[in-house]
C-alpha cells in the first residue's frame, strides 16, 4: 500500500492535467458566440456548416473515438505515456485555436483549421479521463478508491468554473470591445502555460504499479479492442456500465451544469452576468461534495449513492425548474415604473445607402427590486422609414433574495451531480480487469456523458419548442422529459442489474 | 429476481426499438427536409451514429438479459 504523500502526488499530477483538459474543452463552448463571429460568419453557408459540425462532432462523435484510440494505447503501452500524449494534444490544439487568423484574414481556411483543432480537442478529451481515473485508482488502496478518484471527478466542474472565471476576469480587465476584438484569445493562450507545468509533473511520475506488474509478467492485452468488445463476458459489462450508470450520469450532469445555465439565461432571460455568477457560486459550493460522496462510497458502496442521486434528480427536476421559472416570471411581479429611452446612432453608410440604427431601451422596475430591460434595435432609413425591429434583447436583473433562491436551486442540482458523478470513476475502474481497463471504461463513459448528455440541449430544445407551438401551459418544463426518461431507464437498469460483486480489479 | 432480470430483457429490446423509431421517424428523417443547415448535420449524425449505438446497445443488452447473462455470479462461455 502506498503512503499518503505518494498518492497525493499522483492525484495532483492526474487532476491538474485533467482539469486543464476540461478547461480547454469548455473555453471553446463558453466563447462560442465570439468564436462564431470571428471564424464562422452565418452569411457564409460553408462556414456556418463547419460551425455546426464543430459543435456536434466534437461533443458527440469524436470523444468515443478518442476513448477507443487512446484507451487501446493505454492498455498496450501504459497509462502514463498515453495520458501525457492526450495532455499535449489538448494543450497544443487549444493554444493554436487562440493563434488562428480570423475569417476576414484567411477566409475559408480559418473555420476549417478551427474545426480540425476542435476535433483534436474532442479526441484528446476522450482519451484523457479514462487514463487519469485508471492511473489514480491503480495507485490507491482498495478501501479508499472512491475517495482518491473523486478528486479526478471534481476536475470537470472545476474546469468549467476556471474557464468562466478566466473569461470573466479577462473581459473585465480589457473591456468588452477589446475582449471581443482580440482579448478572447487570452484564455486559449493561458492554457499552454498550464499544460507545460502539468506535463513536467506527469513526466516525473511512475507508471501505475498494477499495470507495470501485469506488463512485466507479459499479461497485458495485445488487442484491447477485441478483448473489450469482442469478448461477450466483458462486453455485457460495458453495456451494463453504459445503460446502468453512465447514461443517467450523463443526463444528470448536463442538466445540473448546462441545462440549468441555458434555462436561466434563455428561458428566464436573466442577464448574462447574473447567470454566470449564479452558476459559478453554485458550482463552487457544490464541488467539495464530489469528495464527500466519493469517500462515502468507500464505506456504503458506490451503487447506493449513485442510484439515490439519480432518483432524487428524477423526482425533483420538475418542481425545481418550476420554482426557477416562477421566481423569475415578471408577469407575477408588480410593476412600479416604466421608462423608455430612445437613441439614434450616427448615420451608417453601406452599399451607398445611408441608414441609422435607432436603439430603444425600455426599463421596467418592479416592487420587489427586479429590473427588466428590453432593448430593441430598428433601422432608420434616410427617408425616416422604419424597417422592422431586427433585434430585441430582454434582460432581467433579479433582486438579492431571488438571486440567492436561484443559487440554492442550482446548488441542489449540483448535489445530485456530485452524488451520481463522485463515485463513478471508482465504480467503472472496479468493473473491468487491469489488462483492458482503460479501453473498457473509457467507451461507456464517453458514450454516456458525450452522447446521452451531449444530446440534452438539442432534444430539450425540440421538446420545449414543440410544447410552446402546441400552447402547452407548462412548455418551459417539457425539456426536462429527456433527462427524466433517460435517468429513469438508467435507474431501473442500475437497481436491478448492478451487483456489488461485479468487481474485477486485480490487485 | 433472476427471472425479473431475464424477462425485463423483452422490455429493453422494445425500448431500443421504440427509441429507434422515434430517432428515425421524428428526430431524423423530418430534420433532413427542413432545409436548415443545423438540422441537416444533426439528422446525419443522429441517423448514422447515435441511433445505431443506442438501438444496437439496448437491443443487445436486452438480448443478453434474456439469455440470463446477468445472472448473479453467472459466467459465460
Amino acid at each position: 500500500m502506498k503512503n499518503k504523500s505518494a498518492i497525493r502526488s499522483v492525484i495532483m499530477a492526474s487532476s491538474v492535467g485533467t482539469l486543464i483538459e476540461w478547461y480547454d474543452f469548455y473555453i471553446f463552448g463558453s466563447l462560442a458566440m465570439v468564436i462564431s463571429t470571428k471564424f464562422f460568419p452565418q452569411s457564409n453557408p460553408t462556414a456556418a456548416f463547419l460551425s455546426t459540425l464543430a459543435t456536434f462532432a466534437a461533443g458527440f462523435v469524436v470523444r468515443p473515438f478518442g476513448a477507443l484510440f487512446f484507451g487501446r494505447l493505454g492498455d498496450m503501452i501504459g497509462r502514463k505515456y498515453t495520458f501525457m500524449a492526450t495532455l499535449l494534444l489538448m494543450g497544443g490544439s487549444t493554444f493554436l485555436i487562440g493563434c488562428v487568423p480570423d475569417y476576414k484574414t484567411i477566409g475559408f481556411f480559418a473555420p476549417l483549421i478551427v474545426l480540425i483543432l476542435r476535433l483534436l480537442q474532442g479526441l484528446a478529451l476522450g482519451g484523457e479521463y479514462g487514463g487519469a481515473a485508471t492511473y489514480v485508482a491503480e495507485h490507491s488502496p482498495k478501501n479508499e478508491r472512491g475517495y482518491w478518484t473523486s478528486w479526478i471527478q471534481t476536475t470537470a466542474t472545476v474546469g468549467l468554473f476556471v474557464s468562466l472565471t478566466v473569461i470573466l476576469i479577462t473581459r473585465k480587465t480589457l473591456g468588452v470591445d477589446e475582449f471581443e476584438n482580440w482579448g478572447w484569445r487570452i484564455p486559449f493562450w493561458i492554457s499552454i502555460i498550464m499544460v507545460i507545468i502539468s506535463f513536467i509533473i506527469r513526466k516525473n511520475m511512475n507508471e501505475s504499479p498494477v499495470y507495470a506488474k501485469i506488463k512485466a509478467e507479459g499479461k497485458s492485452s495485445s488487442n484491447p479492442l477485441k478483448d473489450s468488445f469482442g469478448n461477450r463476458f466483458n462486453f455485457k459489462f460495458v453495456l451494463l456500465a453504459l445503460f446502468g450508470a453512465t447514461m443517467g450520469q450523463g443526463v444528470i450532469w448536463y442538466t445540473g451544469q448546462f441545462y440549468a445555465m441555458s434555462f436561466i439565461g434563455k428561458v428566464c432571460e436573466i442577464s448574462s452576468e447574473q447567470t454566470d455568477t449564479i452558476m459559478a457560486i453554485a458550482l463552487l459550493l457544490g464541488t467539495p461534495l464530489f469528495i464527500v460522496f466519493g469517500k462515502l462510497s468507500d464505506k456504503i458502496g458506490r451503487k447506493k449513492i449513485m442510484m439515490l442521486g439519480m432518483l432524487l434528480a428524477i423526482i425533483s427536476y420538475r418542481p425545481i425548474y418550476n420554482k426557477i421559472y416562477q421566481t423569475t416570471n415578471c408577469e407575477k411581479k408588480v410593476l412600479i415604473t416604466e421608462k423608455i429611452i430612445s437613441k439614434k446612432s450616427d448615420p451608417i453608410v453601406k452599399d451607398k445607402i445611408v441608414d441609422s440604427i435607432r436603439t430603444t431601451v425600455m426599463r421596467m422596475n418592479y416592487s420587489d427590486g427586479t429590473i427588466k430591460t428590453i432593448t430593441a434595435k430598428d433601422t432608420l432609413t434616410l427617408s425616416h422609414e422604419i424597417k422592422p425591429n431586427k433585434e430585441i434583447k430582454k434582460s432581467i436583473e433579479l433582486n438579492r433574495i431571488d438571486y440567492w433562491i436561484l443559487i440554492l436551486l442550482v446548488f441542489i442540482q449540483i448535489i445530485f451531480v456530485t452524488m451520481v458523478y463522485g463515485p463513478i470513476a471508482a465504480f467503472l475502474v472496479e468493473l473491468f480487469p487491469t489488462r483492458i481497463r482503460y479501453t473498457s471504461m473509457s467507451l461507456p463513459y464517453h458514450i454516456g456523458n458525450g452522447i446521452f448528455g451531449g444530446l440534452l440541449p438539442t432534444v430539450a430544445t425540440y421538446l420545449v419548442t414543440t410544447a410552446k407551438t402546441k400552447n402547452n401551459p407548462e412548455w418551459y418544463l417539457n425539456g426536462l422529459w429527456y433527462p427524466i426518461i433517460v435517468g429513469s431507464i438508467c435507474f431501473i437498469i442500475g437497481m436491478i442489474y448492478l451487483d456489488k460483486n461485479d468487481n474485477k480489479i486485480e490487485e | 429476481m433472476e427471472n425479473i432480470k431475464k424477462y425485463l430483457g423483452i422490455v429493453w429490446i422494445a425500448t431500443g426499438l421504440t427509441v429507434g423509431y422515434f430517432n428515425v421517424m421524428i428526430m431524423g428523417l423530418p430534420k433532413l427536409q427542413t432545409g436548415k443547415q443545423e438540422d441537416l448535420v444533426f439528422a446525419i449524425i443522429n441517423l448514422t451514429i447515435l441511433t445505431p449505438i443506442v438501438v444496437g446497445g439496448l437491443v443487445t443488452f436486452g438480448y443478453y438479459a434474456l439469455k440470463n447473462e446477468f445472472k448473479k455470479n453467472g459466467e459465460s462461455k
